[in-house]
């Protein structure tokens, strides 16, 4: 342990920690802006430089190690000063469009901007000139809002390795750009938003389809439907001043309605049903000597990746559509038939705690009705702002609860928004189909939290399964060379882009890097879904009604022809070659 | 045996004025004359008096030709070669004595007060072959250390000696090797800084062009004392000859076993290899330069953890610069006290400094530390040319400080440099005279960090622009007595929050200007003048109406029409249309344009 002295507070932390933790023990905060707790650790934007008796110039709290009898000051009049210059420089090289940019109120930049006190316009000068690059259908990126912290560059790189953006030019002239300045679309990018996730001020943000939404909702002749993701009721709250990890499902549903959509169905609906259609496909793959193990492909930031990265591996992809393409197109084959509704009048929206699903609807082969399964993809965030711009008291509201048929879900259809939630669905039902008899414990807890790469073997009647749970695209990349080299034998893969699953996904709210680093956002947001989980009275897809209605009326059985030309799709090789 | 050897200038300076050509020259008439057998002729590295050049010296007179031309070539060898009559009108003309007589190089005011450790080689050998540098006890160094002292002894040497960083910031290469040395790791690396980036100073390119052994040798000694066996070097990319001749040297090294495995037959093994850069500024901040050698973009990280705990891959490292080497084999030949006995108290040795700017010996010098400005500038470098007085002189580079006439008797070392002001940095030495506006100058070093900036903190990446632009309104004359305030304050606040040396000392120019020179910033504010007559937007030429005869020259050559006025009567100057082009005042014979 080392002794120091904060602001003559004495401390006791661990070897190696930093001035940042040390002072967190005295109970004392630093104020930061390009930090992330094992992501970017760069000491880049001098927020947090303190006085370290002894020491030539100020140091980055962030990264400076504590050492014995260290004596820092956190709160001097140089220390304040200082912080507020470096906070006044960088307004002024900002688009100051606080006002109305989609960050306000929840904008780091802003927020200490408004602690220090900062005069906006002390430094006056030549401001960064740079165009927004909209050219992805899920992202826009404006560095005239870019503090240059880096943090999107370190998540892309250290999280996601997939670095298609790093700092550019130099000197003033720096910006974050693709490789040679190129399009985001250009890039073998993955879309997952992690970048926006983790973007202190509004220089990123998910590509807004809130107009389209409504212009739908307005017209007459469309009959529009909303249906969400599971990850989605538990991170809305946020947005409305709940505290992380709340399921606010009910007060959701009554805004869906409030706003205007037609239908409240529910991609819990799609989950279960992705199960069925999965578990088919796995047993099918088993017992035919098909290319295992098999991954899923709920996760469009991972079907991206594969392609991109792994064009070898498509085979082991399951062909099923992923849940939101799947209630798409359910509800524009078979619920437009039964309603006698022609689909051209459908528009369905999904909500989604993902940027990438805004990619994933345009993709090849997601149109069974002979039109798009999706018509618009919201993040949470955006729904959260629709509902404020309607005027929606949401913390006030009743709950209400999804329309059937497409709306009825289980227990295992919710859990898909944490990392292995799809795995221990998935088990619970092929664990069924295969011993024939109902499980003792469907709990499959080796599979749940948030280790980066969770692996667990099951014995089913005599069949071993031995499966693999990875999220984050670092741990993917783990198991796909495993897989290459041959080095290990899984049946059964799940892989989730963002770390954690769903629940963190890059269209969720966001949260600052103080409570990134100091609450477990990922666990808190997972539990409210385990915690529906437990409570709900059937908690096996194969047991869902309205699934088992939808095959009887409909596709038949799981893999029918049918279930595969509306339900299953394909990939490309995107590699550049 | 030759009876005559002839040394030609192989350095840049030399190159870029056809030295090659001239060597090519003499090699081609040696030799039509059947002369190979008696006259050598070889290239060596750089003579210091870069000024001068072409440069060459014919031994054993000691003849030495300055601005030579290729077509002196055939004078030379028809006169002194064949006919042994020296060439009195090449001679450099301070090796001229008034009776006629040939003096000494060493005896001629560039070269009386030059103590040569560093460059002792260059200009002498000819650095494209092993042998000369072994001739004059190259490798005996590194064979002492193998063969009769341990590690630590090795770096006790060094301690001893005082040896400071010559990089710039002169941090003792003792302690730096023997924290490396503690370290525990499975791998440790040797590096050299050769990214000379700081404008002016040469000093580095010369040792390598001239004496790239040395550096060689004295890394093989580094990594026995640190216990390495991989060294790089990183130049740069800019330096073609400096490059060539490393690869040169280094595989001539290996061939003699010099790097490589099991080193003069001990278990020592170490080699090297080089690393060029892509003339980045700041890749010559240490973390960078890693950084840069690691295969990324050259940025610095924050310290610690410094480089002798983890350095280059994550490895004990440690990093010299070029000039530190250079002196290593000879401390360890003469001793610690040998070399200790040179310099001030707390800065030892010697140290080379690039002359440039307002000087006329252009030029490298190496003098013993403690030198005094004053004889570095008028003794070595023969003061201002014509006849201008001499105001401040910038070391340090754009890290450094301007240091005015009336400390020019400091003398020279890492203390006394920082008291007033300043740093010794690589050793650029630029020379200003009254013709020079210190704003204009703080401005241009400003310039340079704000382009060489990497982008990584937000002191340095938009303080030294916002600093930039602020000193561009004194310049513009749109500047107020609050803005120098600002300015000063803008300047602590960007040493004391950057994350590198380079951000740290980078407002040392403007500091200092404001610090010795503040009368000049006030006469930009308050009167709207610039007083050396540089700042363009504060200038207006006027035609004195007494002197001007009518004659119409500047008129006429005016190139924008803004003079007026009738033939035989006193022309007039449009402010308003002049372009300050002083194409007028150049024209003029009568002395009646001014610049006001």
């Amino acid at each position: 342990m080392v002794h120091l002295k904060i602001n003559n507070i004495p401390v006791e932390v661990k070897e190696g920690s930093t001035i940042l933790e040390a002072a967190k023990v005295a109970g004392i905060n630093i104020p930061t802006l390009c930090y992330l707790k094992e992501i970017n650790e760069i000491g880049a934007c001098r927020v947090c430089v303190c006085e370290v008796k002894g020491a030539r110039s100020l140091v980055a709290a962030c990264v400076y190690p504590v050492n014995e009898g260290m004596e820092v000051f956190t709160n001097t009049e140089k220390v304040r000063k200082s912080r507020k210059t470096t906070l006044e420089l960088l307004l002024s090289d900002h688009k100051k469009e606080c006002l109305s940019c989609v960050r306000s109120t929840n904008c780091e930049l802003q927020k200490l901007s408004n602690e220090y006190g900062c005069d906006e316009n002390r430094f006056k000068g030549a401001r960064t000139e740079c165009e927004q690059d909209t050219s992805t259908s899920y992202l826009v990126r404006d560095n005239e809002k870019c503090i240059l912290c880096r943090r999107c560059v370190a998540v892309c790189k250290h999280v996601q390795d997939v670095a298609v953006i790093a700092p550019a030019r130099r000197g003033f002239n720096t910006h974050i750009a693709c490789a040679f300045e190129s399009d985001l679309a250009d890039a073998p990018c993955v879309a997952c938003g992690q970048c926006v996730a983790v973007c202190p001020t509004g220089a990123l943000h998910e590509r807004e389809e809130i107009d389209n939404v409504r212009d739908a909702i307005n017209n007459p002749e469309k009959v529009v439907i909303v249906a969400a993701a599971p990850a989605v009721r538990a991170a809305i709250g946020e947005e409305f001043g709940y505290p992380i990890g709340t399921n606010t499902e009910g007060k959701m549903f009554t805004a869906m309605r409030m706003l205007g959509f037609d239908k409240v169905f529910d991609v819990n609906f799609g989950a279960d049903l992705t199960i069925l259609e999965e578990a088919n496909e796995l047993l099918d793959r088993v017992s035919n000597k098909g290319v295992l193990p098999m991954f899923t492909s709920c996760s469009p930031g991972w079907i991206r990746y594969v392609e991109y990265y792994y064009p070898e591996l498509i085979p082991n992809l399951s062909s099923c559509k992923s849940p939101m393409q799947m209630c798409g197109a359910a509800i524009k084959t078979y619920w437009a038939q039964k309603e006698g509704i022609d689909p051209k009048n459908i528009y369905f929206v999904g909500i989604m705690p993902c940027t990438a699903k805004k990619f994933e609807k345009t993709r090849q082969n997601e149109a069974a009705s002979g039109y798009p399964d999706v018509d618009a993809v919201l993040t949470t965030r955006e729904l959260a702002k629709m509902i404020k711009t309607s005027g929606i008291i949401y913390n006030e509201l009743p709950d209400g609860t999804f329309d059937n048929p497409l709306g009825e879900f289980t227990g295992a259809g919710v859990i898909f928004g944490a990392t292995g939630g799809v795995m221990e669905a998935a088990l619970r039902t092929a664990a069924e189909k295969i011993t024939g008899k109902p499980l003792d414990n469907i709990d499959f807890k080796a599979v749940r939290g948030i280790k980066g790469i969770k692996e667990a073997e099951y014995d089913l009647n005599g069949t071993k399964v031995k499966v693999a749970v990875a999220s984050g695209l670092t741990n993917a990349k783990k198991l796909c060379e495993k897989i290459k080299k041959g080095e290990c034998d899984y049946t059964f893969v799940e892989v989730m882009c963002c770390p954690g699953g769903c629940v963190n996904g890059g269209g969720q709210p966001i949260q600052s890097a103080y409570v990134r680093r100091n609450t477990d956002l990922r666990s808190k947001r997972a539990k409210a879904l385990y915690d529906e989980d437990k409570k709900s009275a059937i908690r096996k897809s194969h047991e869902n009604e309205a699934v088992l209605k939808l095959y009887e009326e409909f596709f038949g059985a799981p893999g029918s022809h049918k279930a595969h030309e509306i339900l299953h799709t394909s990939y490309v090789d995107r590699k550049k070659k | 045996m030759f009876r005559s050897h002839i040394l030609v200038c192989g350095g840049t300076g030399c190159t870029s004025g056809n030295s090659m050509k001239i060597y090519d020259a003499l090699v081609d008439r040696i030799q039509k004359e059947g002369l190979e057998k008696e006259v050598h002729v070889t290239k060596t590295g750089c003579f210091g008096l870069c000024a001068y050049g072409p440069i060459m010296i014919v031994y054993p007179e000691g003849a030495f030709y300055s601005q030579v031309k290729v077509e002196d070539v055939d004078e030379i060898v028809n006169e002194h070669i064949i006919k042994g009559r020296i060439v009195t009108r090449l001679l450099y003309k301070e090796t001229v004595g008034e009776d006629g007589t040939i003096k000494a190089l060493n005896d001629t005011n560039f070269y009386k007060k030059q103590h040569r450790v560093a460059l002792r080689n260059c200009g002498v050998i000819n650095p494209e072959k092993i042998e000369e540098y072994i001739a004059y006890d190259g490798y005996e160094a590194l064979g002492k250390v193998l063969t009769e002292m341990t590690p630590q002894d090795v770096i006790d040497v060094i301690s001893k000696s005082g040896l400071r960083g010559r990089g710039g910031a002169g941090f003792p290469t003792g302690r730096k090797w023997q924290f490396a040395k503690n370290s525990v790791g499975d791998k440790k690396y040797v590096c050299c800084n050769a990214d000379e980036g700081d404008p002016g100073a040469f000093m580095d390119r010369s040792i390598l062009e001239g004496d790239p052994h040395a550096v060689i040798e004295a890394m093989a000694i580094a990594a026995y004392a640190i216990g390495s066996d991989q060294g790089y070097i990183y130049v740069r990319a800019e330096y073609p000859i400096a490059v060539q001749r490393l690869t040169i040297a280094i595989k001539q090294a290996r061939e003699y076993g010099l790097l490589g495995k099991n080193i003069f037959g001990t278990k020592f093994c170490f080699d090297l290899d080089i690393r060029l850069g892509a003339g980045a500024f700041v890749c010559g901040e240490e973390t960078a330069l890693m950084t840069s050698i690691e295969g990324h973009r050259g940025e610095p990280r924050p310290r610690p953890p410094f480089p002798a705990v983890k350095g280059l891959f994550g490895k004990p490292t440690i990093l010299n610069n070029v000039e530190t080497y250079a002196n290593i084999p000879q401390i360890i030949l003469k001793g610690a006290d040998w070399f200790a006995s040179m310099g001030t108290e707390k800065s030892r040795g010697t140290k080379v400094f690039a002359l440039g700017g307002k000087i006329h010996n252009t030029g490298l010098v190496e003098i013993p530390m403690g030198t005094t400005m004053r004889e570095i500038i008028y003794d070595i470098g023969g003061g201002c040319p014509n006849g201008k007085k001499f105001k401040a002189a910038q070391t340090g580079g754009p890290s450094g400080g301007c240091i005015p006439a009336h400390l020019i008797d400091t003398p020279i070392d890492y203390d006394n440099l920082i008291a007033i002001g300043s740093m010794m940095g690589s050793g650029g030495l630029i020379v200003m005279d009254e013709d020079n506006c210190m704003v204009d100058i703080a401005k241009f070093f400003l310039e340079f960090t704000v382009d060489e900036s990497c982008g990584k903190c937000t002191a340095c990446r938009i303080g030294t622009k916002r600093l930039y632009e602020m000193l561009c309104k004194v310049t513009d004359g749109t500047a107020t007595m609050e803005d120098l305030d600002k300015m000063e304050e803008l300047c602590y606040y960007i040493k004391e929050n950057s994350l590198c040396g380079l951000g740290q000392t980078a407002p040392n120019p403007v500091l200092s200007t404001l610090h010795y020179f503040r009368d000049e910033y006030e006469a930009h504010v308050r009167d709207k003048r610039c007083p050396a007559g540089v700042c363009k937007k504060l200038l207006r030429y006027q035609i004195v109406a007494d002197k001007c005869k009518g004659c119409t020259l500047c008129a006429r050559n005016c190139p924008v029409g803004a003079i007026t006025g009738t033939v035989k009567e006193p022309h007039v100057i449009d402010p308003n249309k002049c372009i300050k082009c002083g194409v007028c005042m150049e024209k003029c014979r009568f002395g009646a344009i001014i610049k006001a």
